[in-house]
């Protein structure tokens, strides 16, 4: 295919809009503060289980 | 016929707009306030001491998997969703939320909240959640809901095993206290439904939801509402004289279930017109609180107990 006739979008790839880029951060700050939520809740039950962590009901 | 209707370009990729705010909207909050808030009752009323870090852990686990519940039953009702006022808002009628996304985050949602319980709680409550989500989303949501009038009586269950999970939770092992609070909320869930149905009638005909109003008629609805509220009060009750629960709940049990007849029957005997609306809207609204005040009347019992033993 010519140059001249290839599709923007393909030439270039995707290209976001701002509110498409907006909303991508919102949600990727969500996942990370989900991510930091479950690791300091895994810390805080092993502190709080101590050696004991691993013993568990079945 | 959809209340909303959107157009997607199929030639082009579609590239999400989804804010935070359309992913809290699909975990359902106000239900999920009230799982959090029951689940906090089976929690602080089961025997023994629980550390606050695992309590934590355990409301939390239960609440994110009442949301996995949601996202997962929002993906699959986008369809009935579309048709009915009450719902067209939500984000996968408008275009906000694709299924597959709800789909994806239900299902990871579900993923970590009972792995999460399981591996840091008990395996006990992490199965009995994982029971309670696939009851909701595969039990109720997709067989019951469009098959039968009783979908709602024995989707009911799924509603009503939070604090069981959050008892199971704190003590790895069932009593008969978290089986009462299941019993409580299972026979309280067919008249708070029927009243929304009764007055969201429509809603639920256009959708083709064969929920009890539509199926069965308006007074067959009202008499049903009438029989459960009735053995919903002779079970609230019941915990009282057994002994389960003391006489401060007793008395509660009983202005609150008073309550919840009077309108009971205030539904059954109005039957047309905006009289008859008004009393389906009243009752609706009550049996939120009465819920609500009834639980808290066992959370506050506890706190009591706790804080100031002399009082209580």
């Amino acid at each position: 295919m010519d140059d001249k006739q290839e599709p923007k979008s393909v030439k270039e790839g995707i290209v976001l809009t701002e509110a498409q880029k907006k909303s991508r951060r919102e949600r990727s700050i969500a996942i990370a503060l989900a991510l930091g939520v479950l690791v300091v809740l895994f810390f805080a039950v092993t502190m709080v289980k101590g050696p004991g962590v691993l013993v568990r009901p079945m | 016929m959809s209340i909303v209707e959107h157009h997607i370009d199929l030639a082009a990729p579609r590239i999400s707009e989804a804010g935070v705010a359309d992913y809290i909207a699909l975990l359902k909050p106000r239900v999920m306030s009230l799982v959090i808030f029951t689940a906090l009752v089976g929690l602080v009323m089961a025997p023994g001491h629980v550390h606050p870090v695992l309590a934590f852990t355990s409301i939390l686990c239960i609440a994110v998997g009442a949301g996995a519940s949601g996202a997962l039953n929002m993906w699959y009702e986008g369809d009935i969703d579309a048709k009915m006022s009450r719902t067209a808002n939500r984000p996968i009628p408008r275009g906000r939320v694709t299924e597959p996304e709800a789909l994806a985050f239900g299902m990871t949602l579900a993923f970590f909240s009972v792995m999460t319980l399981g591996i840091l709680v008990n395996w006990y409550a992490g199965g009995l959640l994982a029971f309670t989500i696939f009851f909701y989303v595969v039990i109720y949501t997709m067989l019951l809901k469009r098959w039968t009038a009783q979908n709602i009586v024995i989707g009911g269950a799924a509603g009503a095993l939070p604090p069981v999970v959050a008892w199971v939770a704190a003590t790895g092992s069932l009593s008969v206290e978290p089986i009462l609070l299941f019993l409580i909320i299972f026979f309280w869930t067919p008249p708070h439904f029927w009243a929304l149905a009764l007055f969201r009638n429509d809603d639920y005909a256009r959708a083709g939801v064969p929920m009890l109003p539509v199926v069965a008629g308006p007074d067959a609805t009202r008499l049903q509402i009438l029989l459960y509220t009735i053995v919903l009060v002779a079970i609230a009750v019941a915990p009282w004289p057994l002994g389960y629960f003391d006489a401060v709940y007793g008395a509660a049990s009983l202005i609150l279930g008073a309550g919840m007849l009077v309108l009971a029957i205030n539904v059954y005997r109005r039957r047309e017109g905006a009289e008859a609306s008004r009393a389906t809207r009243k009752l609706f609204a009550f049996s939120i609180f009465y819920l609500f005040a009834l639980f808290a009347t066992l959370l506050l019992e506890v706190v009591v107990r706790a804080v100031a033993p002399w009082i209580w």
